[in-house]
């Protein structure tokens, strides 16, 4: 077992989450209390890397923070290093990778709180931010759960973003998805096993958690 | 005083309404689907107009030829409605001060056991709104709504739940207090009785368009005889 590895990923996946929720909480309250048809323009931009394929993201990514584009000599200049190829551009990757599957859950938990209490909390002073804090926050919390472990579960899972722009760097780009990569490359099956045990069972504790404290329970009558 | 010239477009339905309302208590009048509720929204805010304006005691709320529109929250202008939509997270007590987070924790304690009392709801203050009856929630919805000391009530039907006897009692001590903090009220009502007990100015409107304003008996006798000739014909 790479436990560096196994370190890595889940740094990765909490930095990577922490940083999504900071921008999918605003950007959802914007799509759902919003007006303005550049909204669905908006919308369809932070979906997008939900259909792009992860390589292709990756290879965009690689070349636009290398070093042939301002962007990338600019932030060169700025860290002082490239964000390729270091943990840092993982997490912008990830989070740029992720953000459908952190934006989509909060859209449809936001957009099912009554219109009604909305109007209610704006008639009695409630500003964006309390709006979003004191009302959509808890009446969509479940959303809020979902959003995180799915996010969570993405980063944990990526491998061609991670791949493309991360490479495989021991304690700097290695997670586990491209361990379980090398494992089989080596013919180590009994390792990639593990490996991918350990994976899957990450993805299996989240998902109970999440249908644990979203599924209502009881005998649903007719 | 509040005056309005408001021109609103939703879908087939177009509201075109002029009006200056003078008196304490005014009932908008008129049967579903006339624009009551489309005119209340508003003058809330909640809802921007295609054109007009709207002033509140000679201060402009919205004035679309200057870009201005106010927001709900900051028009002096509280709204309660048929559906109380109390914010079900909260406790009732939490509802009611929900508006009052500029004053210091004994002042908003205060203020709500005054605006439960007023309405008539001060053994609710612990209870969650999804425990209350209809008309209690009704009653959470006016004290939550008159907290934060709004200088003009909208009223969209809001005693539906209530009985007669009930209702009349809380209208009373509501306009009693109205008069005294000299807030100025607009009721939107379909029913006749409502519109003639409160002995208020009417505004009559049909199909989003002013059809009459004035003392409640005089426009609605002579809605009653517009009625009536139009049977006979």
């Amino acid at each position: 077992m790479d436990w560096q590895a196994f370190a890595l990923s889940l740094r990765l996946a909490t930095v990577t989450t922490a940083i999504l929720l900071a921008i999918a909480v605003p950007l959802a309250a914007l799509l759902v209390l919003g007006r303005g048809r550049w909204l669905a323009a908006l919308e369809a931009l932070a979906t997008l890397p939900m259909v792009l394929p992860p390589t292709v993201l990756g290879f965009f990514l690689l070349v636009l923070l290398g070093p042939r584009t301002a962007v990338g000599r600019g932030i060169t200049a700025l860290l002082g290093h490239p964000l390729a190829f270091s943990f840092n551009g993982l997490v912008v990757g990830s989070v740029i990778y992720s953000l459908p599957f952190a934006v989509q859950p909060l859209v449809a938990g936001f957009a099912s709180v009554d219109s009604s209490l909305v109007d209610a909390a704006r008639l009695l002073g409630a500003g964006p931010v309390r709006l979003v804090s004191s009302i959509l926050i808890p009446l969509a919390r479940r959303s809020l759960l979902a959003a995180i472990v799915l996010s969570f579960l993405h980063t944990i899972g990526e491998f061609g973003v991670v791949l493309m722009l991360g490479g495989d760097i021991p304690g700097s780009t290695r997670t586990l998805s491209i361990v379980l990569y090398d494992q089989v490359e080596n013919f180590d099956y009994a390792a990639a096993n593990r490996t991918a045990a350990i994976l899957l069972g990450m993805s299996v504790v989240a998902l109970a958690l999440i249908y644990s404290k979203t599924q209502k329970h009881g005998v649903r009558r007719a | 005083m509040l005056d309005f010239s408001l021109h609103a477009r939703r879908g087939s339905f177009h509201l075109q309404v002029e009006c200056a309302f003078a008196s304490d208590w005014t009932v908008v009048f008129g049967p579903s689907g006339s624009g009551k509720s489309t005119l209340l929204r508003l003058l809330a805010g909640l809802d921007r107009p295609t054109r007009g304006r709207i002033a509140l005691d000679k201060r402009a709320l919205t004035e679309t030829a200057a870009g201005l529109h106010l927001p709900p929250g900051r028009r002096h202008t509280a709204l309660v409605a048929q559906q109380p939509a109390l914010f079900p997270h909260l406790s009732v007590a939490a509802n009611v001060a929900y508006g009052l987070r500029s004053l210091d924790r004994a002042t908003r304690a205060a203020r709500v056991v005054e605006m439960l009392a007023l309405a008539g709801a001060t053994n609710l203050a612990g209870r969650r709104p999804q425990d209350l009856s209809g008309g209690e929630a009704q009653r959470v919805a006016l004290a939550r709504a008159l907290a934060p000391a709004p200088r003009l009530l909208l009223l969209d039907e809001p005693f539906s739940a209530l009985d007669g006897s009930a209702s009349d009692a809380l209208l009373e001590r509501l306009q009693l207090w109205l008069r005294e903090n000299r807030v100025q009220a607009v009721m939107a009502t379909h029913d006749v009785t409502d519109a003639l007990a409160m002995g208020a100015e009417v505004l009559l409107l049909r199909e989003g368009r002013l059809t009459a304003l004035g003392p409640a008996a005089q426009v609605l006798a002579a809605e009653r005889e517009r009625i009536s000739a139009r049977l006979k014909t």
